[in-house]
Order: structure tokens, then C-alpha cells, then sequence
């Protein structure tokens, strides 16, 4: 059974476990091995040409010493009891998230195409049941999962591009797209024509040949559909051995077993020392797993600052041998077989007996895989041998293997750039495997391509850019100095600058946390912390006016006003980090009713100061919310993810101070995501009444000043009804704030709704497109304060790279402008979409470009269209492109 | 000529990150394609001067194909 795919597949005993695993190593899997659990076969260790099994290996231990340990066990599976009353196993067709999503897959049991596994026929009707094993006592799990609405969606849509034809249901309770842009995928994939019931399903049962559905909406009517697969989006679970791991390194749980932490200290458990990362910490995606793992490596690291780089062990190589323009090109072209996956269709002994021969080429081998340790050693003897000073290896892809190939050439003296790759396998073997004699041809082509651009390459040298080991800080609320301090616990001397004259950002206007924090409290010791860091500078009444340079070479303006004096100081930093912020959005037209705020008619930021305030009567007798108030489409076009938390913090405070009091929430969807579900169901317990609404049935305000009405549809009583509340509290969305300029200051891009667009949605989520430049809190899109603590501690842990490394690398494929023939036209300036080249008058006072060689990503969209041909790019000049092209004809 | 004489040369212009990159994953899903393309690996299709595409057509080529 092939665990990767679920067991709807089988595989060997021994093998990888996917295509992209880390490391990608075959291993001998205990419970299905022969000799493992019998004692018999082992014709693995005879049949292995490089004796690379040995099955006298034990398990040992072993004891090392270290400062800080970082728990990311992930989250654990939804016992299948949990989904009996579903008729998960009794019926193939039922199955799990987890399960279908191996049939969608390319490399799943059926190669992608979606079938039922009763019978292989295609499905037709497709049903998708939310929060199986999430926001069920029954199961003891409480909490919402947060990503199964999200994945659910991704799900339907790929079965729906695999098949248009398909219909496909959700059922759900509330749509939790809460993340950045997730609202956006919802709209797409209703506009796909996927529906979205909202219901609680009461079972699945076998019925002919299919599957019947029976489920009962809000209005209290039961209704059943018949469907071909039915797919349970299945929950996170705690890791199974979460209790064990909690005992042996001796931290606490919370009572779903997850690791338990605090809401302004989310990844530190109750062991100093030991972090949290992941699901582990309460279910979520992966940009926010991501963000979480930089961080607790940021908190590590400022834990054992002292003893950092103590046991770095630098790898030294040999000299590198001077290979000169004149010197006589000596290559060797090595043929890889990869085992079958080259041999089996590609002709290898004919492609390398055809490179015999070749202008410039000295020798010419094949190799069973050319990336195995022996081969390595293999081309170093006979890189010295044979003198080569050019090495071609025709095999898989460069961008997988290019660099092991190009530390075995730095490893023979030479240097890396005189080398090319040729991809002989998946771009040839593996996409013709049933035409032999094309691909072999192609294989010839492509060698004889790869050789002519050999016979042009030249060593490039290795380049790296001092930095100066400062860093900026945009924004002095919590996540400024939040970044602020975990770069200053690293070592990192920071600047923090506040346009405000006070500290702390938004975080000032709030009272307590739904978990119950005094926020003044937390967020003074955060001051207090910051102001007595001696590597902490605070700039408050002070913007960025200017900015120049790159990565690990930034220069800055700043302007202070104090009274009607500015002045203007220069700062030279190697990063910044943006933690500009954003504030409440206030509009004057929610739901289509006009909005005159007063008394009656508040935020839920304003009604949660009067329900902390000292007044005589804080709790309003009757209050009605109003959630995505001019978000969600309204006006805004996104979720502002807190608001929703917001409306059930202050429904339970106004039932903590008057237990008569009356609170109705008038919702869309509540998006109660991961624990504060708990809070949400006490809300209703405590007899917060919560009605949903639609769209196409807005509620309706009246009136101003003391005295509002609230006319809503209710779809239990299936009537209108009017309410009088003391208090309308509109639950309003964030918006950003400076973005555009700052993107305009900075050239970094800002997404649809102004919020800055990261480099990569999910593995880069705290970098920006440009390099040393980083993002945490409301600037990249709202979120609750205890992610807003972890995504500044992330962009820290993020922006100490360069800073501790004290150079950035750069690699060598990037423009070079030849000074004598540029005419300083600017063009490559004005193209170049990294900001990487730039106009520079010479020593004679004339115009000629110059690359920014820190910042340069290589596109070379300068270099083709620079009208003097002055511009060459390392590794893809001219030269070697056109030595390629006539070699393409060349035949 | 009928369509199954013809058989074109086609030399395409790789972007390193995006097609090349699809171009692999193609071979790692076993797609199967037609064996006419022979292709160059540029950084970025920015790369691409519009003399290499004209020399492409001079050194023989029925079509040329830029990824990125």
C-alpha cells in the first residue's frame, strides 16, 4: 500500500516517497520489507550495483547539546469513527479530503482522472461535506480547522477544470474564507458553477448505485440528493503523539491537545526555550505555517545570539585554475542514462558516440546517473585527466541539478560557470517514451546545442556585496516593535520610525482580548521592553522620505517634525521591514442604508471602549451587530478576518456585565476560525442570538441620533422583523494605510485591495519582490493580533539573513555593461523591472549604465534590447545564444 | 503537402522559471508531446532578442516558440 496516496495505490517496499520529497532517497519501508518481517529474500542487497543497502544497520542514539528546540510535529488525522455515521467504509465512494485530493493529483492512484473507486466510472454529481471532525463536540473537537473551507474550494474547482460537466455541492455552515484573497477564490469558483448549500447533513447512506445525501436547511426542512462521490472535508486532529511529546520535553497542551500558548507570546509553549510551529499550535494553512516556522527559527536564534556561527564548519576548495579567453577549449560531454528513465527510450551509447568528434570536444563518457556520489568523483579524475576545461552533462534538468554538478567542478579547480546542462530526460525521454528513434535524434540536437554554447563559455567570478548590518523599521505598532525587538535580541542595532508621536499603533484603541488579555498591560511591557533595548532607536513624529540603494545597502532619508521644525537625517541600513499598519474603515453607506454615526450607532472598536469604560451603565440594555459592515462586497471587496472575533468579544463582555442584556449578530458568515470557536459557541450558550443574512436580502437601518431601527429577515420565523436597539454596533473592516505611496517610494507592488503583495503567496510570505525588503502586520492584509506578533517576528527572523551573513551572494548570471560601447541612453534603466540598472555619469562627466549587481535577477531584458549590443549577460551572451541557434540548423 | 509529411522544426526560447520549469513538470507527469521542439534556456524571456528569432527562421526553423 502506497501511504502517500492514501493506500488507493500500491507501491514497492522499497521507494521515494513522492517526487518532490526531502531527501529525495529511496528507503526500505520496516513493515512491508520481506527480510524486515520475515527474515527473508534480500535480493535488494545483491542487486544493487553500488552496495548502497545494509541491512546491519541499527537504530542508535544520540545526545547532542543545544540551545532551543522547535516543535512542529503538524496535526494529526480525524479517526475514522468520527466519519462512520457518513458510511465512510462502509462505502467506496465516500471517502476523505485527504483521499481526493490523491485522485485530482497527477501522480495519484488514477493519474488525475477522477473516478469512484466502487466501479471507475467518472462521478457526475459530487457532494462536499464541511467540518467533518471540526466544530463537533461529539468528537471532542471544539475548535474550527480554518483550512478546510479554503482546500474544499480548491478541490471542487480542480475536479470542475477535469471535468466541466461535473455538479458539485457544498455543504456547509459557515464559508470560513477568512485568508488573504480566499474570498476572491470563492467567487470563482461560484461563478465556475459550484454551489454552496448551506446546511447540516444528517447522514450518507448507499442507495442503488449511488450515495443519498440527506441534510436540513436553516428553514428546518429536510431535503436528500443522490450523488456519486461523497467527499468528507475532514479536519485537523492533534498530532496522536502530542501528549507524549508534551511530557518529554515538558510543556503544556490546551484541552484539544495542541500545544498551548499565550495570545501575546503565540509560539514560546510554557517551556522557556522550547517554540512552536505549525499546526501544532492550533490548525492552520501553510503561508501561515511558513510564517510561524521563520519566526520560531528568529526566536531561536536571538535565544543562542552569543553563540552564533560557533559551529560553522566552512568548506574550503581547491584553487581555481585560470581558464583564459585564448586558451584551447578542451570539453567533456558526459551522456547520463539515469538508470531506465534515460536508457530505456533514449539511444545514450548513440548520443555520446555522436558527440565524437565535435569541434572542441576531448572526451566523451556515459554514466549509469551522473549525479551519484561515485560519478562525482568519477568527473573530477577525469576533469584532471583529460585537462577539460568545459563540462557538458546531458541528463535531467539543470534546474534540480545544476548546482551539485557545479560544486563537483569547484571541487576540480574549476570554475562553475563553465558548465552546461543538457535535459535530455524530461524534456525528451520521459515526453516521447514511445518514440525512441525521435528522441534519440532530439537528444543529438540538443547535445550538439549544448556543446556550441560550451565552446563560448567563460568563467564568471563570484560576486558578493558587503551589508550593513542595520535595519530599518517602518511602523511603531505592535509589529514594528515586535520586528524591532527580535532583530535587537539577534544583535541587529534597528531603527524604528513612527509617523504618530506616540507608540503602539492601533493596539492603543483596544481594551482586552477575546481570550481575555488586558491589552494596555501587554502592550506598555512591550513599550517599556523596546525603549530599554539599547539597539533600539525610536523615531516617533518621523516618515521615510527618500530611499536609495539595494539590499544590505539601503540609504534613507527620514523627516521629523516636531511643532512646525522638520529636520532630515540619512540612515544607511541593509533592510526594512513594513509594519506601516492599517486602521478601521469607516463607511458612510453599509448595506445600502446610509450611516450617520452617533451614540446609537457605533463601531464595534467604539462600543468595546464604552463596554471597557468606568461609565455607570458600560452594557447597553440591547445591542444588534452588524458583521461585514461595508466589507465582503459591500464596499470593500475582502474579509477583514477580526471582525467576526470582534462581534463575539463584545456580545460575551455585554453579557458578562448584564446577563438580561439582548445582543442579536446579524452575520454573514461567522469566521470564528480555529479556537475562537470556543468563544462562539459560549456566545450562544450565554443567549447571544446570531441570524445569517444574504445578499440579496440586506437588512435595513432606520433613524439617528438615540433612537435606530433594524428591519431583518429572519429565516427560522421566515418573516421580517423589526428591532428598536439602544446600540447598532457595525462590525467595519481594515483597510491599509500609505500603502500606495510607500509602494511608490519603495517600487513594490500592492495587490487590488492596497494591501502589499508578498514575493510568494505561500513560501515567501513576509518577503516583497524586492530583495531586503520585508512585510509584517497590516500592510500585508488585516489579521488578529496574535498573527500579526508571529508575521513581525518572521519578517525579522527574514530580514537577519543578510544581516548575519554580513554580504549577499550574488549570482553570476546576471548583466554586465560593457562602459566603452554604452551610449547612455537610459532605455535598460527605464525597462528594467528590478530597479537593477541604473545611469551613472563616468569620470569624463558622461552617461553610461551600470548594473546594481545585488539586486539584478538576470532577466536580461536589458541586454536584448540595448540598441548598441552593449549589455551582455553572464552565462547567456549573445555569443553563446547564436553559437546555440546555428547549431540548431547545423544538422 | 498533407498533414502527415509535414514535419516542422521548431526551436523554442525557455524562461527558466516559468516554462522551462513546466517543460519539467511535464516530463515528471509523463505528458506526452510531439519530439519537433529543440530549446533554449534563457533566464527570463526578456532574454529574447527579436535577431534571435530571425536567426532562428535563417538557420532553418518552421517556428519558433517563446515560453515565459
Amino acid at each position: 500500500m502506497d501511504p502517500y496516496n492514501e493506500g488507493l495505490a500500491v507501491t514497492r517496499p522499497i521507494h521515494i516517497d513522492y517526487a518532490q520529497a526531502v531527501p529525495a532517497t529511496y528507503y526500505i519501508d520496516p513493515e512491508a520489507c520481506l527480510y524486515l518481517k520475515h527474515g527473508t529474500c534480500q535480493i535488494c542487497v545483491s542487486s544493487c550495483q553500488s552496495k548502497a543497502i545494509d541491512f546491519s544497520q541499527k537504530a542508535e542514539e544520540k545526545e547532542i547539546r543545544i540551545g532551543a528546540v522547535i516543535m512542529a510535529p503538524g496535526f494529526g488525522r480525524i479517526p475514522d469513527a468520527t466519519l462512520a455515521k457518513y458510511s465512510y467504509g462502509q462505502h467506496p465512494d465516500v471517502m476523505t479530503s485527504l483521499e481526493f485530493e490523491r485522485l485530482l493529483c497527477a501522480s495519484g492512484p488514477f493519474e488525475g482522472e477522477v473516478k469512484c473507486l466502487s466501479d471507475r466510472r467518472h462521478p457526475k454529481r459530487i457532494a462536499f461535506i464541511q467540518c467533518v471532525g471540526s466544530r463537533d463536540l461529539g468528537c471532542n473537537n471544539g475548535y474550527c480547522s480554518s483550512v478546510c473551507c479554503m482546500y474544499s474550494i480548491k478541490e471542487a474547482m480542480v475536479a470542475k477544470e477535469h471535468d466541466p460537466e461535473v455538479e458539485i455541492t457544498i455543504y456547509y455552515i459557515d464559508m470560513r474564507t477568512q485568508g488573504k484573497g480566499f474570498d476572491a477564490a470563492q467567487q470563482k469558483a461560484e461563478s465556475m458553477g459550484i454551489k454552496f448549500v448551506r446546511a447540516r447533513v444528517a447522514d450518507v447512506m448507499p442507495w442503488e448505485n449511488n450515495l443519498k445525501l440527506t441534510y436540513s436547511t436553516l428553514d428546518g426542512m429536510h431535503r436528500f440528493e443522490p450523488y456519486d462521490i461523497v467527499v468528507l472535508s475532514v479536519g485537523l486532529d492533534a498530532p496522536a503523539d502530542a501528549k507524549n511529546l508534551g511530557e518529554i520535553a515538558g510543556f503544556a497542551l490546551n484541552n484539544y491537545d495542541f500545544c498551548k500558548t499565550e495570545t501575546f507570546a503565540p509560539l514560546l509553549t510554557s517551556r522557556p526555550g522550547v517554540y512552536v510551529a505549525g499546526a501544532f499550535q492550533g490548525p492552520k494553512d501553510i503561508p501561515e505555517s511558513v510564517t510561524q516556522s521563520s519566526a520560531a527559527a528568529g526566536l531561536a536564534a536571538g535565544l543562542i545570539a552569543k553563540d552564533r556561527g560557533k559551529a560553522l564548519v566552512h568548506k574550503t576548495y581547491p584553487k581555481e585554475q585560470k581558464t583564459g579567453k585564448d586558451e584551447e577549449v578542451r570539453i567533456g560531454v558526459f551522456v547520463c542514462h539515469c538508470g531506465i528513465n534515460i536508457g530505456s527510450v533514449v539511444d545514450v551509447p548513440a548520443v555520446e558516440q555522436y558527440t565524437e568528434g565535435m569541434e572542441g570536444v576531448v572526451y566523451h563518457a556515459q554514466s549509469m546517473y551522473s549525479c551519484s556520489q561515485d560519478a562525482q568523483e568519477v568527473l573530477k579524475a577525469k576533469i584532471k585527466e583529460h585537462n577539460l576545461n568545459r563540462v557538458v552533462i546531458a541528463a535531467c534538468s539543470p534546474r534540480t541539478h545544476e548546482p551539485l554538478f557545479q560544486e563537483t567542478l569547484k571541487d576540480a579547480g574549476l570554475n562553475r560557470c563553465l558548465f552546461e546542462m543538457v535535459n535530455i530526460r524530461d524534456h525528451c525521454s520521459w515526453v516521447h517514451a514511445n518514440e525512441p528513434a525521435a528522441a534519440t535524434e532530439k537528444s543529438k540536437d540538443l547535445v550538439r546545442m549544448g556543446v556550441a554554447k560550451a565552446r563560448h563559455i567563460q568563467p564568471l567570478p563570484e560576486q558578493t556585496v558587503p551589508v550593513t548590518a542595520k535595519a530599518l523599521v517602518l511602523g511603531g505598532g505592535v509589529a514594528g516593535l515586535t520586528a524591532a525587538l527580535t532583530l535587537a535580541e539577534q544583535g541587529f542595532q534597528t531603527t524604528v520610525v513612527e509617523k504618530e508621536g506616540t507608540l503602539g499603533g492601533h493596539l492603543q484603541h483596544l481594551s482586552y482580548t477575546l481570550q481575555g488579555d488586558t491589552v494596555s498591560t501587554v502592550l506598555g511591557e512591550l513599550i517599556d521592553t523596546v525603549k530599554k533595548n539599547k539597539k533600539i532607536e525610536l523615531l516617533t513624529n518621523t516618515e521615510l522620505s527618500q530611499v536609495s540603494g539595494f539590499v544590505g545597502n539601503f540609504s534613507s532619508v527620514l523627516t521629523t517634525s516636531k511643532g512646525k521644525k522638520t529636520t532630515e537625517t540619512t540612515l544607511d541600513h541593509g533592510v526594512i521591514i513594513i509594519a506601516t499598519g492599517g486602521r478601521e474603515y469607516r463607511p458612510e453607506v453599509v448595506l445600502d442604508n446610509p450611516i450617520k454615526y452617533s451614540e446609537a450607532i457605533v463601531t464595534q472598536r467604539e462600543l468595546e471602549q464604552r463596554l471597557a469604560g468606568k461609565g455607570k451603565n458600560p452594557a447597553p440594555k440591547s445591542v444588534v451587530m452588524v458583521q461585514c459592515a461595508g466589507s465582503r462586497g459591500d464596499d470593500l471587496n475582502y474579509c477583514s478576518k477580526v471582525c467576526c472575533n470582534h462581534a463575539v468579544k463584545n456580545a460575551l463582555k455585554i453579557k458578562a456585565l448584564d446577563p438580561s442584556a439582548q445582543v442579536v449578530v446579524l452575520y454573514r458568515d461567522m469566521r470564528t476560525y480555529g479556537f475562537a470557536e470556543d468563544a462562539y459557541r459560549q456566545a450562544r450558550e450565554k443567549g447571544v442570538v446570531f441570524i445569517p443574512y444574504t445578499m440579496d436580502n440586506k437588512p435595513k437601518f432606520k433613524g439617528s441620533g438615540k433612537k435606530t431601527s433594524v428591519t431583518f429577515f429572519d429565516p427560522i420565523l421566515r418573516d421580517e422583523v423589526t428591532m428598536t436597539p439602544e446600540v447598532l454596533a457595525l462590525s467595519v473592516g481594515i483597510v491599509a494605510e500609505g500603502t500606495e505611496e510607500l509602494s511608490k517610494l519603495l517600487k513594490i507592488p500592492v495587490n487590488e485591495d492596497k494591501f502589499f503583495l508578498e514575493a510568494h503567496v505561500k513560501l515567501r510570505p513576509v518577503e516583497l519582490p524586492v530583495s531586503g525588503v520585508y512585510v509584517c502586520g497590516l500592510a500585508h492584509s488585516p489579521k488578529p493580533v496574535e498573527e500579526i506578533i508571529v508575521q513581525a517576528q518572521a519578517a525579522a527572523a527574514k530580514a537577519a539573513i543578510p544581516l548575519s551573513k554580513g554580504f549577499v551572494s550574488v549570482e553570476p548570471t546576471i548583466s554586465c555593461v560593457d562602459k566603452e560601447a554604452c551610449i547612455g541612453c537610459g532605455l535598460c534603466e527605464s525597462l528594467c523591472p528590478y530597479q537593477s540598472i541604473r545611469i551613472i555619469k563616468d569620470e569624463n562627466g558622461k552617461r553610461k549604465a551600470e548594473t546594481i549587481t545585488a539586486s539584478c535577477k538576470g532577466c536580461g531584458i536589458c541586454a536584448s534590447h540595448c540598441p548598441v549590443f552593449a549589455i551582455s549577460m553572464g552565462g547567456y551572451t549573445d555569443e553563446q545564444i547564436n553559437a546555440q541557434i546555428t547549431a540548431f540548423g547545423a544538422k | 503537402m498533407s498533414q502527415n509529411d509535414f514535419n516542422p522544426k521548431i526551436l523554442g526560447f525557455l524562461c527558466n522559471w516559468c516554462c522551462y520549469a513546466a517543460a519539467d513538470s511535464a516530463g515528471v507527469s509523463r505528458y506526452q508531446y510531439p519530439p519537433n521542439l529543440r530549446t533554449i534556456r534563457v533566464m527570463c524571456t526578456g532574454r529574447l532578442d527579436p535577431a534571435f528569432v530571425l536567426r532562428g527562421f535563417a538557420e532553418g526553423a518552421d517556428g519558433i516558440f517563446s515560453g515565459g
